[in-house]
């Protein structure tokens, strides 16, 4: 096959590149500039978005012995991932912008660009895996359970994933930092990326207070007492205990809890744990990653953070909602994250989290 | 499969004189400045190639200082003449809204860190410099120029620039000229052009990378850039690269095919056009380099086309800049009238002396595909 080679300048794309040769496909490495001015968006390393980073891309690409390319993205970048990470934040929701980079830009536009230009898929260094069953090709968890990313990539319709090719998703990362070794590639004992690319300092909070302003508003119980006042309500998540800066104690003294942020008041309410506990949740404008859910209950898991667990659930689509009903309770669930629903390591499908209870 | 190379003016094959040269200078030992035998051995060396070449440039051996690279020759004449203006109270720099990088942001650094005044000169939308408007700064400005630089021949686009008109008009205003593109492609005379500084390099000529010169008038002395050994009239101080200089002069003293690139050049623009007939060939309308071409194919991304070329054994350019690998609209075109987005549609094809008509048959052929795939996938 013809295929586009997303290197980021990180090991994992480097090898999954390398896999990708070596397997008889006609590759070529592109790296995503997804800001026009690298500088903008990072003052330190954070593993992918900077002038170093497409060096070490480069450098890996010439290892490899493929051409290398570098594709400026910035403009979709900022407006499909940047702008709707604080959009989402603004209406009081938490949302995962790396799932979002996947569904809007290196299997969206970078797919689409690569399908125009005669290229028959995208290669990346994902840990996730594909297999072709009866159904088509299907999106499955990677070998290596630490690392697997099939959460965000659970944003992918079959269509992308019949364009996607993930030669990582069997290994660990550990035996991919050993093979790029091997190979020559000096990018071999790199540090992972962590956090957000696009947040240079790794301080979530004070990125988006620098951008939607630090408005002070109340905090307040569930019977409406203020209680205390924050500076700016989407610089907190559902669940949060630690920094909310209470003076006024529970009469019996257990802590408190961000229980919901209001964005339209700005007001952050707080309460006890039991009432972070939720066991529905239900999500808007799914994605299948295979056969359709239909509203007949099934038994699965639903996993709702990158790294998460996958919680145990029976789940059915009501012709709007996704919905997943909880064997045991969770505490602190944010809407505007995803919930990914497994059938054993297969990614069944996804959606945004709009409604728990 | 063929391999085809259309970017002359990003670097030329080199010369097998200048190979042969190189080749045997690299076992001569001794350094130029040396006084005993080796030394002078050396010496004798880079002497004759300095004179081979300002014979080439009607110019005076002593004339020529020899760089590490255009960009350093730019610099030194830029820097210099501001720097030496500046000590007689002239504090403004005059350049063309078109000029390459190594003018364009070294006047930029004048501005910023030495407080230098900048005056960009527009051009028209054939390329060349705008002279009724050069003409008023010069008329409203001129006690205050240190120094006017225009390049002589555009390296996107081929065009030539009325050099001479403008050290007529700048009358004892220094001129310095990047001279970089036109040297051996078309007629260049350092004493008939009457300019203070001009700049020249080695690897577009089919001599070695990382050798320039620049041209400078004899007795006059600016400020170095680098300070040392206080060789090259102690403008451009280090050990001289004998090596490079001596396969430099031979590449220097090659006859340049005008006639048969000229020929490739025209033959190549009728059958583009014929095949996309609406392209623009930019600076078309005035006198330009043999071997340059700039195409504008509505409707795509010149990076989408730079990569299909180049999947399809064509190595070709866009000309202009990169920053971290992200091709820019370029400065030249927008200059000429483009949108961001027309500029950003635009090629350089450039052919040189090894150019043949089966490159240019070969392009030709492979390039309607890569056009309509390039239009297919324009995400802008």
């Amino acid at each position: 096959m013809k295929l586009i080679a997303a290197m980021s300048g990180g090991v994992d794309s480097a090898v999954a590149a390398a896999r990708a040769v070596e397997a008889g496909h006609d590759v070529i490495g592109v790296h995503l500039a997804l800001a026009a001015n690298p500088q903008k968006y990072r003052s330190g390393a954070r593993g992918c978005c900077t002038i170093e980073d497409s060096h070490d891309a480069r450098r890996a690409a010439d290892v490899i012995g493929i051409p290398f390319y570098i594709w400026d993205m910035a403009e979709e970048f900022h407006d499909g991932v940047v702008e709707d990470f604080l959009a989402e934040y603004a209406a009081g929701r938490t949302p995962n912008p790396c799932l979002r980079c996947n569904e809007k830009i290196k299997f969206a536009a970078v797919l689409d660009r690569a399908r125009s230009m005669g290229f028959d898929g995208v290669v990346t260094g994902h840990y996730a895996r594909t297999q072709i069953s009866e159904s088509g090709k299907t999106l499955h968890r990677a070998v290596d359970h630490s690392k697997d990313q099939s959460y965000v990539l659970s944003v992918l319709t079959i269509e992308q994933i019949a364009g996607a090719i993930f030669p990582l998703g069997v290994t660990t990362k550990v035996d991919i930092r050993k093979e790029a070794e091997a190979r020559g590639l000096a990018v071999a004992q790199k540090p992972d990326s962590h956090d957000i690319c696009f947040v240079p300092s790794g301080d979530n909070a004070g990125w988006l207070r620098d951008r939607l302003g630090s408005e002070t508003g109340p905090i307040v119980d569930q019977d409406g007492k203020k209680i205390g006042e924050h500076k700016g309500a989407y610089t907190y998540t559902i669940g949060q205990r630690k920094g909310l800066g209470l003076t006024v104690p529970t009469a019996d003294g257990s802590p408190r809890f961000v229980l919901k942020i209001e964005p339209v008041t700005n007001t952050v309410v707080v309460g006890a744990r039991e009432e972070l506990a939720i066991t529905t949740m239900k999500g808007e404008r799914p994605v299948w990653c295979g056969p359709k859910v239909t509203d007949k209950e099934q038994e699965g898991f639903v996993q709702i953070r990158a790294h998460g667990a996958a919680l145990a659930c029976t789940y059915y689509f009501d012709g709007q909602l996704l919905v997943a009903k909880l064997a045991e309770p969770l505490f602190g669930l944010a809407t505007g994250q995803a919930m990914v629903i497994y059938d054993g390591d297969r990614v069944v499908g996804s959606a945004t989290i709009c409604q728990t209870q | 499969m063929p391999s085809i190379y259309v970017d002359h003016a990003a670097t030329t094959p080199m010369s097998p004189a200048a190979f042969k040269a190189i080749s045997t200078q690299m076992q001569v030992l001794g350094n130029p400045s040396s006084l005993h035998t080796h030394g002078r051995s050396t010496r004798k060396s880079v002497e004759d190639a300095r004179e081979a070449i300002a014979k080439q440039v009607s110019c005076l051996p002593s004339e020529v200082i020899f760089t590490a690279s255009g960009t350093e020759a730019n610099n030194i004449a830029l820097k210099g003449l501001y720097w030496q203006g500046r000590a007689q109270g002239k504090n403004v720099v005059v350049i063309s809204a078109i000029e390459h990088h190594a003018i364009l942001d070294p006047a930029q650094w004048l501005k910023d860190h030495e407080g230098a005044e900048l005056i960009t000169v527009d051009v028209t939308a054939d390329g060349v410099i705008d002279l009724v408007a050069l003409k008023n700064v010069i008329e409203q400005r001129g006690s205050e120029i240190a120094v006017i630089s225009v390049m002589h021949a555009n390296n996107e686009t081929g065009t030539l620039q009325p050099v001479s008109e403008v050290v007529a008009m700048a009358g004892q205003i220094p001129v310095h000229t990047d001279a970089v593109q036109s040297f051996k492609k078309t007629p260049l005379s350092f004493s008939q052009l009457g300019v203070y500084a001009m700049t020249l390099s080695a690897h577009k000529v089919g001599g070695p990378l990382g050798i320039g010169a620049l041209i400078l008038k004899r007795a006059v002395e600016i400020p170095a850039l680098l300070h040392g050994g206080g060789q090259e009239r102690e403008i451009r101080s280090g050990t001289l690269n004998a090596p490079s200089i001596v396969a430099f002069a031979a590449a220097a003293q090659d006859e340049y095919p005008s006639t048969q690139v000229i020929e490739l050049r025209n033959q190549f623009i009728d059958r583009v056009k014929e095949l996309f007939p609406d392209v623009i060939i930019n600076g078309n309308n005035v006198d330009r380099l043999p071997g340059i071409v700039n195409v504008t194919f509505p409707g795509t991304q010149s990076d989408t086309l730079l990569l299909l070329l180049d999947k399809a054994n064509v190595s070709a350019s866009t000309g202009s800049a990169c920053s971290a690998g992200v091709h820019e609209a370029s400065h030249v075109l927008l200059a000429m009238g483009h949108t961001q987005q027309s500029a950003q549609s635009s090629l350089r094809f450039s052919f040189g002396s090894t150019s043949t008509l089966e490159d240019l048959n070969f392009i030709l052929s492979v390039l309607p595909d890569v056009i309509a795939r390039g239009r297919a996938a324009n995400i802008k």
